[in-house]
């Protein structure tokens, strides 16, 4: 019976840490005014839905899908600097996230999205989706062979580019675990002036930055960026039988 | 104790996730991981339609939001290996409890959710549903909760809802369609006077 079950502590899980989450409303991020929730978020003590979540491993996964430069080819090779993207998941405690589904989308190289509503006047690549899944391994690591996707033009002020990203989603080990965020490259001038990655918590924000990595870069192939991404602590599983 | 890791700052969902993460709602070639049919008809239980909309603080719905749920089955068991109820465990077989859906398709921007109304997980607690609100304009998700208005006496019991102050309970629940059976409507709004509940998770 449901009654018999051994409810989890209230600390199994680490709370989200809102010194490195960027708030709701900031406003030089125009879409946030009238889109943020404006009351104090209501405190809740985790249970079993908060300690639970979604568990998706290699069945979601297709023999393509963590290669974007083959994912979506139609008569060739998709245009653009290929690179290797990769990194390890991990809790907070620094433990390997294994078997986890990571997803990505990016625009291409030209910085163009396939989405219907991107109206920026770049072309499209018939051989690049820029949409892709994998799982982690054993020590929590993820790969993507993708193109490195261009800056675009967006309208929240005049003459505003996003930097170079890629976006990344994340299920983790429980529903209080999910993230959804952006991968960006090092030493890109366009950061300085993003509302985005700026309404990050200062000392943050350098966690979204890829490195590059000459050995993760492949001879004659495609230069190698590293992106570790640490989600919320998954606490213990609950004990069946806690005394 | 170890110093812990950081945790990976969240970033907007953007306005561009379709051909992502709900590809096959949208029609764009790729795979999607879950979808709005979050049960199908061999799921055992009380089968139930959600439909809502999403309002910015104008009032407007939200075009480009993407809603995620999560669930336990009917007998209020979650597909994971936290839940030790018997029968839950099964992770990737049957009902997997989790609905993902964008509101660009519908032309009212609504949601759509099939499943079934979920079992009371816990001692004293009434049915729900996690949601999880993505859009262009939050930098961070958004946790709330679906409950259901016809369970005024488990509702009542409720820790979580009985810890929301009263007036705004009412933005937790799904309210039954009088004229569709199984329907149910829940609408989600981000700011004003009906701001809905956002919890902390
Ligand atoms: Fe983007």
């Amino acid at each position: 019976m449901n009654n018999s079950k051994v409810m989890p502590m209230t600390d199994q899980a680490t709370t989200r840490d809102w010194q490195s989450h960027p708030p709701y409303l900031y406003p030089e991020y125009r879409s946030t005014p009238l889109r943020a929730p404006t009351r104090p978020l209501i405190p809740i003590r985790h249970r079993l839905s908060e300690t639970t979540g979604p568990v998706y491993g290699h069945e979601a996964v297709g023999p393509l899908d963590a290669d974007l430069t083959k994912n979506a080819r139609r008569n060739g090779e998709p245009l653009g600097e290929r690179i290797v993207v990769t990194g390890r998941l991990l809790d907070e405690e620094g433990r390997p996230l294994r078997n986890t589904l990571v997803e990505v989308w990016q625009a291409n190289a030209a910085g163009r999205y396939v989405h219907l509503v991107d109206q920026h006047d770049a072309p499209l690549d018939p051989n690049f989706l820029g949409a892709g899944r994998c799982v982690t391994d054993e020590e929590g690591r993820y790969r993507f062979y993708t193109i490195k996707p261009g800056a675009y033009p967006w309208g929240n002020h005049p003459n505003a580019w996003r930097p170079l990203h890629i976006h990344f989603s994340l299920l983790g080990p429980t529903i209080a675990s999910r993230l959804v965020t952006q991968m960006y490259f090092p030493g890109d001038p366009l950061l300085d002036f993003d509302p985005i990655y700026q309404g990050t918590p200062e000392n943050a924000r350098e966690r979204l930055i890829s490195r590059f990595e000459l050995g993760v870069t492949e001879p004659d192939f495609a230069l190698g960026y590293v992106f570790d991404i640490v989600l919320r602590g998954r606490g213990e599983t609950p004990f069946e039988n806690r005394s | 104790m170890s110093e812990l890791l950081k945790q990976t700052p969240s970033q907007t969902v953007g306005p561009y996730f379709a051909y992502g993460l709900t590809a096959e709602q949208y029609r764009y070639p790729f795979t999607q991981i879950a979808s709005g049919k979050v049960a199908d008809d061999t799921v055992p239980g009380t089968h139930i339609r959600i439909v809502g909309r999403i309002f910015d603080g104008e009032g407007k719905p939200v075009p480009d939001a993407m809603v995620e749920i999560w669930q336990a089955d009917g007998e209020g068991r979650y597909a994971h290996p936290a839940d030790s109820s018997e029968g839950a465990r099964g992770s990737n077989t049957g009902f997997k409890g989790f609905g993902r859906q964008g509101t660009g398709v519908d032309p009212e921007n609504r949601f759509h959710f099939e499943t079934v109304k979920p079992g009371s997980v816990g001692e004293g607690e009434a049915p729900h549903i996690t949601v999880i609100v993505f859009m262009r304009g939050l930098l961070t998700h958004a946790y709330t909760r679906i409950y259901f208005a016809d369970e005024a006496e488990r509702n009542a019991a409720d820790p979580v809802l009985q810890s929301v102050p009263e007036e705004r309970r009412a933005t937790l629940l799904a309210e039954p369609d009088p004229d569709t059976h199984g329907l149910y409507r829940f609408d989600i709004h981000m700011q004003g006077e009906k701001e809905t509940v956002f919890f902390n998770v």
